[in-house]
């Protein structure tokens, strides 16, 4: 058996407001174009198999797992990561509300963790439904289990739940 | 400085800063993505290939031929180290398996190569095509056949006559416990950038014990330990799975070398479970024996494990000598040999899985007696001598506390003594209780402090922080002890050049690192008295300022001055059980359709002495709760019997709890201090919070359902057939 020959394209991304043109290998995952080319290693890795959330970067708005998706998948995207989210000395105000909250204990998952509560507060503001929502019809409320369920796509194994629902509803409630 | 007597009166003890709830230093880059994590240094070395990591498929034999020649041609490769062409890499005293042994195989995805390519992409490409050719050997993997014939681990402990005092007690029970190989499932996968300098290797690696791993590495490649330099500041989770050097720093190390530049390799996922260590599974037995008034007369546990080479099982005993009275006891721990992947240390080895057992036992117990569990735990209360460990004393304890407290903040008095009794809708409600026990072990620490001349301190240990607040306690000590505001200290962790600390396992980091930065810190102190003319042990250092007499100096008058300081620990220590208690209590509601479990509710009432920062203790104690209520509910590494390996060998198929399963949990701590522990009078805490919280979500389901299942996890297909009838 033999190799294949690499295959390479060219994929235009906006990553938190600035434009890239890379020359990638198509097999590259957004997750590790982000991480290896771009150098933006706030994303993390934790599984690469789409089971863990570490990856979350929200695209076009939207939260996803960006290891599940190749970069040539997002021809002209809009790739907001943590780093687009706020900075050590201007943080967002879900940023800041972990720090308050101790949301995180080994950080590693932190950064996926606040793409999702972010995106989950978007998505409850827009009433998306949930598998927990009771009224499909009424105005959908940031409630402890309505954020917890949406939020279990992201694993802390520190354990750091509790606490980031806290910093969630602090920041639902602003 | 050597702690050779129990703490009097310091400076602690009117602390300012320590023991303050105080945000993480390093919260702000954790929370922007901005603290460096292993593989992602991408600044640290130039010119980083890529390695991909293969593992055995095969539990146990050898490898007969392995075909590298495709991989050898594909795109981007630079090098192949193969099972097959290098010689295996030595073993150190912290692994029982070879990280990386030539043809042998000792246990499933034991590494057997690693693809060095220009990109991740071509290095996993190529890996695919390499074919291995295996004679498999047969192995035992199974705990349950092989346990009878297991050995002993150490000399049974037996104290009086447990046979007799059983026999004759008028009520006792005798129950058999299984406990699930569990797997430690850190976020951050084991990763490392490894490059050489001619003789020197430098490792940027996640790693919870920074020592360990620089000896271990040398000995591992046969190289001086003085040309090994480890580097680990962040490290995403280890729970143990990191206190030894693993597969991904010895591979990048050998493919770095065979590549001739700097090589970065992390552990895919779905290697991690069989390739790295994992917590044993265990059988236990548990006889407890009662007069009627809940005296209890004997006690025996007796514990299985299993792991490779017949050596360094799981400790389920650990803390039943020392947690309830009773004069006749028998503890006796046997280790079977099994081929199963490594079996070593997860968070609060032994205590964890130990109190899954006993403190169900203990329930049991009260429900034979007609007690409450609570009064139960309290009547066996030992006076000051550790009932099981003759001549030695307890330090501070104060386990009757944290019941007593805890069953008040809890709503105990609501819990119905009869199981089965409340329901809610389609919901059996129950309350469980169970006590914590874990040792509160010392190692000695050491530090640097430099003193800047704008009066800044830079604090420098090769302590590591596993997500466990390192860098702020040990801000805080520094800038206690020397006067200064905590915005003024910066913390260095991780690296292998600075002085030796604890590093972080057993629970002991943050009490001995903490009072090895105290002792460097009082070193610094006399360095500037000496500098400015005064006593540096009898002067003032606070705001900034330092009082001497009538001297008053700005503490910048020093100028730039560094200290090295060391805490180490006297054998007075010995006499003592030095410990950590708590009290834990759970809710649950249990799906009388379904048989599903879902915690409400959770408390942990803690007696740690010093709670050196409550907000990030609090933060370890309800994270190992969270684990606990893993272990009770849903994680188990099933085991392949005919293969010899962790079927469900990654997040997908190994279950951790998440969002949904944990609901808002109390943490309640004691304000106690122990003089016997350290200067800073402080225990550890992120083990204690993982002993007992299983146990009592397990008992809240008796309570709840009336059903009692003794094999962990506790997942509804071992009760739904048994769940009350509907009406």
């Amino acid at each position: 058996m033999t190799a294949p020959a690499d295959t390479r394209m060219s994929v235009q991304l906006t990553v938190n407001g600035t434009e890239h043109e890379i020359e990638l290998d198509t097999r590259t995952t957004l997750l590790d174009t982000l991480r290896e080319h771009l150098k933006l290693t706030g994303t993390k890795k934790g599984c690469d198999h789409g089971q863990c959330g570490a990856c979350t970067v929200i695209v076009n708005g939207e939260r996803i797992n960006s290891c599940l998706s190749l970069a040539v998948q997002h021809q002209g995207d809009e790739v907001t990561t943590i780093e687009g989210l706020g900075t050590p000395d201007n943080l967002h105000p879900m940023q800041a509300a972990f720090v308050k909250h101790d949301g995180y204990q080994c950080g590693y998952c932190t950064p996926g963790q606040i793409c999702s509560a972010v995106s989950v507060l978007e998505e409850i503001r827009k009433g998306v439904p949930s598998h927990v929502t009771d009224d499909l019809t009424g105005t959908m409320q940031a409630s402890n289990m309505e954020m917890r369920e949406r939020m279990s796509g992201n694993i802390c194994r520190c354990g750091a739940y509790s606490n980031i629902a806290e910093a969630m509803a602090e920041v639902a409630e602003a | 400085m050597e702690f050779n007597a129990p703490a009097g009166r310091n400076l602690f003890d009117d602390a300012k800063i320590v023991g303050k709830s105080t945000p993480r230093i390093d919260g702000p880059l954790k929370v922007s993505g901005t603290a460096p994590y292993a593989y992602e240094r991408h600044d640290v070395a130039d010119n980083q290939a890529y390695g991909y990591v293969i593992g055995s498929a095969i539990a146990k034999g050898r490898i007969r031929s392995m075909s590298l020649d495709d991989a050898r041609r594909a795109p981007g490769v630079i090098a192949v180290v193969a099972a097959t062409e290098t010689d295996p890499v030595g073993t150190s005293d912290y692994n029982n398996a070879p990280l990386f042994g030539g043809r042998e195989i000792a246990h499933y995805h034991q590494a057997i190569a690693c693809v060095v390519a220009e990109t991740f992409e071509q290095a996993r490409s190529a890996a695919m095509l390499i074919r291995t050719d295996y004679e498999r050997d047969e192995g035992a993997f199974d705990l349950e056949a092989a346990a009878p014939d297991a050995p002993l681990a150490s000399k049974a402990h037996k104290q009086g006559d447990f046979d007799a005092a059983f026999d004759a007690a008028p009520v006792k029970i005798d129950s058999r416990f299984h406990t699930a190989d569990e797997s430690h499932a850190m976020m951050e996968p084991h990763a490392t950038i490894a490059a050489w300098d001619g003789p020197k290797l430098t490792l940027w690696t996640s790693n919870q014990m920074v020592n360990w791993a620089k000896e271990s590495m040398a000995e591992i490649l046969g190289i001086d330990a003085e040309n090994v330099r480890v580097d680990s500041p962040y490290v995403g989770g280890g729970f143990g799975g990191k206190l030894f050097i693993r597969a991904d720093a010895v591979m990048a190390a050998l493919a770095a070398r065979a590549a001739g530049r700097p090589v970065k390799v992390t552990l895919q996922r779905p290697l991690i479970p069989n390739n790295t260590t994992h917590r044993h599974a265990t059988i236990q037995r548990i006889r407890i024996a009662a007069s009627h008034d809940g005296h209890i007369s004997a006690v025996a546990h007796e514990n299985w494990s299993g792991n490779l080479n017949g050596t360094d099982g799981e400790n389920a005993t650990a803390q039943t000598p020392s947690l309830y009275a009773g004069p006749n006891r028998l503890i006796a721990n046997y280790i079977a040999t099994l081929d199963l992947p490594e079996g070593n240390a997860m968070r609060a080895p032994g205590e964890a899985p130990g109190h899954l057992a006993l403190e169900v036992a203990m329930d049991e117990l009260a429900e034979a007696l007609g007690m409450d569990p609570i009064e139960l735990r309290v009547r066996n209360e030992p006076d000051s001598a550790v009932p099981g460990r003759p001549g030695r004393t307890f330090s501070d304890r104060n386990l009757v506390r944290c019941l007593r407290e805890g069953a008040e903040r809890f709503g105990w008095d609501k819990r119905s003594a009869t199981p089965g009794a409340i329901r809610e809708g389609r919901y059996l409600i129950g309350m469980g209780v169970a006590a914590g026990y874990r040792g509160a072990p010392t190692m000695k620490s050491a530090a640097r402090v430099r003193l800047q001349s704008d009066g800044r301190l830079i604090v420098e240990t090769d302590m590591t922080d596993i997500g466990t607040g390192s860098y702020t306690i040990i801000a805080q000590t520094a800038a206690e002890t020397m006067g200064i505001p905590l915005e003024r200290v910066s913390v260095e962790l991780g690296d292998s050049l600075y002085p030796v600390a604890a590093g972080s396992g057993g629970q002991w980091g943050a009490a001995s690192s903490t009072a090895g930065v105290y002792a460097a810190c009082v070193n610094l102190r006399r360095a500037i008295g000496e500098k400015l003319g005064f006593d540096g042990d009898a002067a003032t250092f606070e705001g900034g300022r330092i009082e001497a007499g009538e001297q008053s100096f700005a503490i910048c008058d020093a100028g730039e001055l560094s200290a090295d300081g060391e805490i180490s620990f006297g054998e007075f220590k010995k006499e003592y059980n030095v410990a950590s208690y708590a009290g834990h209590f759970a809710e649950v509601a249990v799906d009388i359709y379904t048989g599903e479990t879902r915690i409400r509710r959770m408390l942990a009432v803690c007696d740690a002495g010093r709670i050196l920062n409550p907000l990030s203790a609090r933060s370890q104690v309800i994270g190992a709760m969270v684990m606990s209520a893993g272990a009770a509910l849903m994680e188990e590494l099933a085991v392949d019997p005919r293969f010899g390996f962790f079927v469900n060998h990654d997040l997908a198929g190994y279950e951790v709890p998440v969002h949904a399963d944990i609901p808002h949990q109390e943490v309640i701590f004691l304000e106690t201090l122990d003089p016997i522990v350290s200067p800073m009078k402080a225990k550890g805490v992120g083990e204690l919070g993982i002993c007992g919280p299983g146990a009592a979500v397990a008992n809240a389901i008796y309570n709840a359902t009336g059903i009692r299942v003794r094999e962990y996890p506790l997942t509804l297909d071992k009760y739904l057939d048994r769940l009350p009838e509907i009406d």
